[in-house]
């Protein structure tokens, strides 16, 4: 009893300062984001705190009726629809490509689809701005040869979010082809060894072997990558910022322009955990989609 | 690591070090720091200016700051809620009224000299007034006028620049016919707010009412201006795409995609050192064109100042900084270094600046400068004139949707305005009758309009 109750006390001060890390670092802020977002805090509130006003859910009300809210959740949503799918899809057969004992030069092929995940994001994003240039840019070049006509990608608000979507596909898919990678190496050889013997197909296995056993890891992927694009920032605020005509405004970019660009701090904290809850929502919702699928499956 | 840890302890170099210690500690018993932010290339150019202030002061020492200008305007407000703010900053005129919310910016009224005042271009040293004091010392000026291309412009048949809109809009058809559908007569770069906003100002519309506390964007002046502007599109004088679609503006003007903008003096010296040799002769500056003949077109006062922190321990020292940095001789100085226009007459007249080709319509647009709002909240309002004015240039919606929006939208920025003004004529109006309940229905009020 006596021992029980050391040792747990043991264990306790062991996780102390990891706990309390945590605690300071990530629950307080996260506590007092969450106060701030029930107050109007803005610059007039920071230089005097008598100015300062408790509002309750009134920012959350305002943040409803607030259009460009409406649009910045709308071209988020887009995004993760288009984006999220294509990733896993393209990072899903990226692996497969580098994997297949086939494809020789695998190990480059591995080496310069990740290139882009460790390369910086502006670099990048100024290199796509010249692939995207209405005039001088080489896709616009390449449709011409196929007889299309030229769009200016970044700056006509029907195919900025495409355009941003397939440069963000472009850089992210290698970190989740890795993941695949290392997913696909743990199905044992024998499975399909097996499955060729019983006379089955390249698509068959895929179907009925690769599929199967990487569930785990597709679902780890696709967590990941719905909660990564849901927090669409850094490609619109480096590449458009925002623009033409709020069509590449995401969520995460409209919280930093009032959050730190107008200061509205308060409303900023509010958007803060409006996106919270809903990326809370959506992982609920794949883990049940998942979990009913999986007993279907059983 | 290891190795200057060693270092350390040696015991001779631990001798050393302490000897520095004390030396430093010895040549300045008491130095004062003073500490300066400038933006961009002004803060690099600034630097060698400063030996003078030196020599003047000895014991005294400024350290400058780089900051880069995009990261300005969050870094002031930051280093204010952090108490990091440098003792003298440089400011964009159009926050003055902001930092002067926070309570950022000390007064300066009792330290400019009258002399000294009345040598500023009175357009720019009102933008550094608010609520009738001084905030803020303008260093070098910023107004928006027309570049062109003046070979276009001569061959389109006017040999001087139209000194009205109709004129313009007609010098501009002309240019437009003649250089075809795939280039324009000028560019007027559609995420940005200061070409509506300079032609309303022209048009005498007041951007604001109710003491600036809500839009005032659907009244006639502004929506004449506003119509105006997007004629400029319909038209197809300009170009209707994002500024970050012009690959190389210095390239896309000398191969003529485009033959005028509306930009500032900070272009003088790009456009002389990155057009090509013999497109050196083509170009050409001109005042805003006027609603009517018979007024100078105003346009848009801006700038840089320099500000003070009403928390400085060195106010005094700092205000020396400013007078000095400000003195006339320094700002031609500084011209002759970033190209920067001076904000003083004295020093327009000292380097005959006037008198010089592409300037000269600087200096007459400066005669005619009006400032936009003065308040806190005008970046947001600026920015949301930009998102309209630019819906509606992609016909994304009719004027009269973009109008309303406008209003309805900057009337939502300024609520918080509202309600301060509220509260601050109730407590002198109605002395502490029932303040409590007072205040409850203020706030009330205040928020459940959202």
């Amino acid at each position: 009893m006596i021992a029980e109750a050391t040792r747990s006390r043991a264990g306790v001060l062991f996780a102390a300062p990891a706990l309390l890390l945590i605690a300071v670092f990530f629950f307080l802020p996260v506590i007092a984001s969450a106060l701030l977002s029930l107050t109007d805090v803005d610059i007039y509130a920071i230089a005097d705190l008598a100015r300062l006003c408790v509002v309750g859910a009134a920012n959350y009300g305002a943040l409803f009726a607030d259009p460009l809210f409406w649009t910045a959740l709308r071209n988020t949503a887009l995004f993760v629809v288009i984006a999220a799918p294509l990733s896993v899809a393209v990072s899903l057969a990226a692996a497969l490509l580098v994997t297949a004992g086939a494809v020789r030069l695998a190990a480059v092929f591995r080496t310069l689809f990740f290139l882009p995940v460790v390369t910086s994001l502006v670099a990048v994003a100024v290199v796509w701005r010249y692939l995207y240039h209405p005039r001088f840019g080489l896709l616009n070049y390449l449709l011409s040869l196929l007889g299309i006509a030229p769009r200016d990608w970044l700056g006509d608000p029907h195919w900025a979010l495409a355009a941003i979507i397939v440069m963000s596909v472009w850089k992210n898919f290698g970190f989740n082809m890795v993941i695949f990678m290392a997913g696909l190496q743990s199905i044992p050889l024998q499975l399909y060894e097996a499955a060729s013997i019983d006379g089955a197909g390249a698509w068959t296995q895929f179907r009925r072997i690769t599929l199967p056993m990487l569930r785990p890891t597709l679902l780890f992927v696709v967590a990941m990558t719905l909660i990564g694009n849901f927090q669409l920032f850094a490609e619109p605020y480096v590449m458009t910022r925002g623009g033409p005509s709020n069509a590449t405004l995401s969520v995460v970019l409209y919280m930093y322009e009032q959050g730190f660009r107008w200061w509205n701090l308060g409303y900023a904290a509010a958007i803060a955990f409006a996106l919270f809850g809903i990326i809370v929502a959506l992982s609920l919702l794949t883990r049940l989609l998942a979990r009913g699928r999986g007993a279907e499956a059983a | 690591m290891t190795r200057l840890r060693r270092a350390v302890h040696s015991p001779a170099a631990l001798a050393l070090l302490l000897t520095f210690a004390a030396g430093c500690r010895q040549t300045d018993p008491n130095a004062v720091e003073l500490r300066f932010w400038a933006m961009g290339r002004e803060g690099e150019v600034v630097q060698s200016l400063l030996p003078g202030f030196a020599a003047d002061h000895p014991g005294v020492r400024v350290r400058v700051q780089q900051v880069p200008w995009s990261a300005a305007h969050e870094k002031l407000l930051t280093a204010f809620v952090g108490g990091a703010l440098p003792d003298v900053y440089q400011a964009g005129s159009t926050w003055i009224p902001e930092l002067v919310a926070l309570g950022a910016a000390a007064p300066l009224d009792a330290r400019l000299a009258a002399a000294a005042r009345a040598d500023y271009f009175p357009g720019l040293l009102d933008a550094n007034l608010v609520d009738g004091r001084l905030w803020g010392v303008p260093w070098y000026v910023d107004t928006r006028l027309l570049f062109y291309r003046s070979d276009a412009l001569r061959a389109a048949g006017w040999p001087t620049p139209p000194g009205d809109w109709d004129g313009w809009r007609a010098a501009l058809e002309r240019i437009k016919a003649q250089v075809g559908p795939s280039r324009y007569a000028i560019l007027l770069p559609v995420s940005e707010w200061q070409p509506p906003v300079i032609l309303a100002l022209q048009r005498g519309a007041a951007l604001l009412r109710d003491d600036d506390t809500h839009g005032n964007f659907q009244s006639a002046e502004f929506r004449a201006a506003f119509a105006f502007y997007l004629e400029f599109f319909r038209r197809g004088l300009a170009p209707a795409s994002a500024e970050g679609q012009i690959a190389n503006l210095y390239q896309d003007f000398a191969d003529g995609f485009f033959n005028a903008t509306i930009t500032g003096p900070w272009n003088l010296g790009e456009f002389a050192t990155r057009l090509p040799a013999d497109r050196q002769d083509d170009w050409a500056t001109a005042p805003m064109p006027a609603p009517s003949p018979d007024t100078p077109g105003v346009s848009i006062a801006g700038g840089s100042s320099l500000a003070i922190n009403a928390a400085s321990p060195h106010a005094e020292l700092a205000w020396q900084l400013v007078d000095y940095l400000t003195a006339p001789e320094r700002q031609l100085e500084f011209y002759r270094l970033t190209g920067d226009l001076p904000a003083r007459r004295s020093a327009w007249a000292a380097g005959a600046l006037a008198d010089q080709p592409h300037v000269q319509a600087f200096w007459q647009q400066l005669q005619h400068v009006r400032t936009p709002p003065k308040i806190p909240e005008w970046e947001r309002i600026a920015t949301t004139i930009a998102r309209y004015a630019e819906a509606a240039v992609r016909g994304d919606l009719t004027t009269d949707e973009a109008l309303i929006g406008l209003d309805r939208d900057v009337d939502r920025i300024l609520e918080k305005r509202r309600w301060l003004k509220q509260q601050r004529s109730a407590v002198s109006y109605q002395p502490a009758a029932t303040p409590l309940a007072d205040s409850r229905w203020l706030m009330a009020d205040g928020f459940a309009t959202t």
